[in-house]
């Protein structure tokens, strides 16, 4: 894999989060309601970063879950290797609640999909919204997301890596070429 | 846990065939997996399509049920097979079963056997994941894994613990498994019997010896009693339930002398006043339904490695 170019630096990432936050914000009249739910592992990250600015804005903090979605992934059999399985945490109840679902790249709807299966067996949300930091096009399924930090058109044989200083040390999006 | 390690057992016969590594996976595996049984849904989809097949030679009813509540759980179908009612009785050969079996396109099956290594036959004639489920007085691999999972929970760790595991250690293959497991992740552990019930070499395995339970129970962390099998020859070792209970039975006289947090397991069914007074099995210091309850656990975390290293593209082994 070949890098070729930074799509985001630190400071968009957060301009990006801190506009989504707003965002949301604005969207939901009753904020009592919400709940901010991240899939492992970028995406729980994010949803921490979020929820953080939501509660600095509104002075009321969201509660916060992480979703592990890999035990309703429908391509275990297609990964080169199977993915750990690791614990979903969510800690309170989502039902009736709005529920913003974070991602780190949206790409063919897959993994939202198998998201929103895992979510709706947690209970029955109000709604549930998607939030992405990066849209990179290529949908195989009808899934459109709510609130999205970048939209990045990206050809097929193209990779988005999203770096975050709490997995990889520094935050940046960058556009990797796919090598054989 | 390492994002990177993969699983790539295609069965599941023993601990003696994993590493530390393994074991441990399965058990990080296991604590996901124990999320999902507090959920008010507690089913996932991660083994849909999939068939598991119970195939029992010796009678149980928890391990059976474990099993197939676990792979229910992971929304398998599951086909139970008690042997007494089926045409094995006819004389059919366990590997002619297990071919049989596999011809209804099945995925994985979990076998109990009173052979030692018929699990490890069966692996080797079919293409199925073989899953022990106990066999002989070889292994109960599954067993070991949620006693250890267990402790793990209570405890924060295995390695350095000292764990004691009392009572009929020759027919014992949960002690066995529990050895392999324990030492492999760096526990110290000592096997307590009657000298009839401690069978020779054992020692080889890496643990201590005795016949005096006071020297057992004496800085133990841990305590794993075993059921005295009267089924087998176990009795033969001690005069009577009575004499056994005195100088091998945990009371709650007994207990006072030990460690205050002392963890008591059982992997049942218990003789209740014979290995164990009714108090200590009801007391505060047993874990023996916790066992249970993380078997489920344990058991889908299995599963489910099982069946993913199966359907790798090149059928990894």
């Amino acid at each position: 894999m070949k890098e070729k170019s930074k799509v985001m630096d630190k400071e968009a990432i957060d301009k990006a989060l801190e506009r989504i936050a707003h965002e949301i914000i604005e969207h939901f009249e009753d904020l009592d309601d919400i709940a901010v739910i991240g899939i492992k592992n970028r995406g729980a990250h994010l949803a921490q970063r979020l929820a953080l600015k939501i509660g600095r804005i509104t002075k009321k903090n969201p509660p916060v879950g992480a979703l592990d979605i890999t035990l309703y992934r429908d391509d275990l059999t297609q990964v080169a290797e199977q993915p750990v399985v690791h614990a979903t945490e969510i800690d309170f109840t989502i039902e009736g609640r709005n529920i913003v679902l974070v991602d780190d790249v949206l790409f063919t709807g897959r993994t939202i999909r198998c998201a929103l299966d895992a979510l709706i067996d947690f209970g029955r949300p109000g709604c549930i919204q998607l939030a992405v930091l990066v849209d990179r096009g290529h949908r195989e399924l009808p899934i459109k997301a709510d609130y999205v930090g970048k939209n990045v058109p990206t050809s097929a044989d193209e990779l988005v890596e999203v770096r975050l200083a709490e997995t990889d040390g520094k935050d940046e999006v960058v556009l990797c070429q796919k090598t054989s | 846990m390492n994002n990177k390690f993969v699983w790539t057992k295609k069965d599941l016969l023993g601990l003696e065939y994993l590493s530390a590594e393994e074991i441990k996976f399965i058990l990080y595996t296991a604590g996901s997996f124990k999320e999902v049984t507090t959920r008010q849904i507690k089913k996932v989809p991660a083994l849909r399509g999939k068939t598991v097949v119970n195939l029992f030679y010796e009678p149980s009813t928890r391990t059976r049920a474990s099993f197939e509540l676990a792979a229910k759980r992971l929304s398998a179908d599951v086909l139970n097979i008690a042997v007494e009612s089926s045409s094995v009785k006819k004389g059919e050969t366990l590997m002619d079963t297990g071919k049989n079996i596999e011809a209804l396109k099945i995925d994985i099956i979990v076998v109990r056997h009173n052979c030692s290594g018929a699990p490890q036959i069966l692996a080797r004639s079919v293409s199925s994941s073989i899953v022990n489920a106990g066999d002989g007085w070889h292994e109960h691999p599954t067993q070991a894994l949620l006693d250890i999972f267990t402790l793990k929970e209570k405890l924060g760790k295995i390695e350095g613990l000292r764990v004691s595991i009392i009572g009929d250690i020759a027919h014992s293959r949960v002690a066995r498994s529990n050895i392999w497991g324990l030492t492999k992740l760096g526990a110290k552990v000592t096997v307590c019997a009657p000298e009839m019930l401690i069978p020779e070499g054992i020692e080889k395995m890496g643990v201590k010896t005795t016949t005096n339970l006071d020297e057992a129970l004496e800085g133990a962390d841990a305590i794993n009693v075993l059921r005295m099998q009267f089924e087998r020859d176990a009795a033969v070792a001690f005069p009577s339930k009575l004499e056994y209970l005195k100088n091998y039975g945990i009371t709650t006289e007994r207990l006072a002398k030990c460690k205050k947090d002392i963890v008591v397991m059982h992997p049942g069914p218990i003789n209740r006043g014979v290995e164990m007074s009714s108090e200590v099995a009801d007391g505060k210091n047993s874990v023996i339904l916790e066992q249970v309850t993380n078997g489920i656990a344990v058991r889908m975390a299995v599963l489910y490695l099982v069946s993913a290293a199966k359907d790798k593209p090149g059928g990894l082994k």
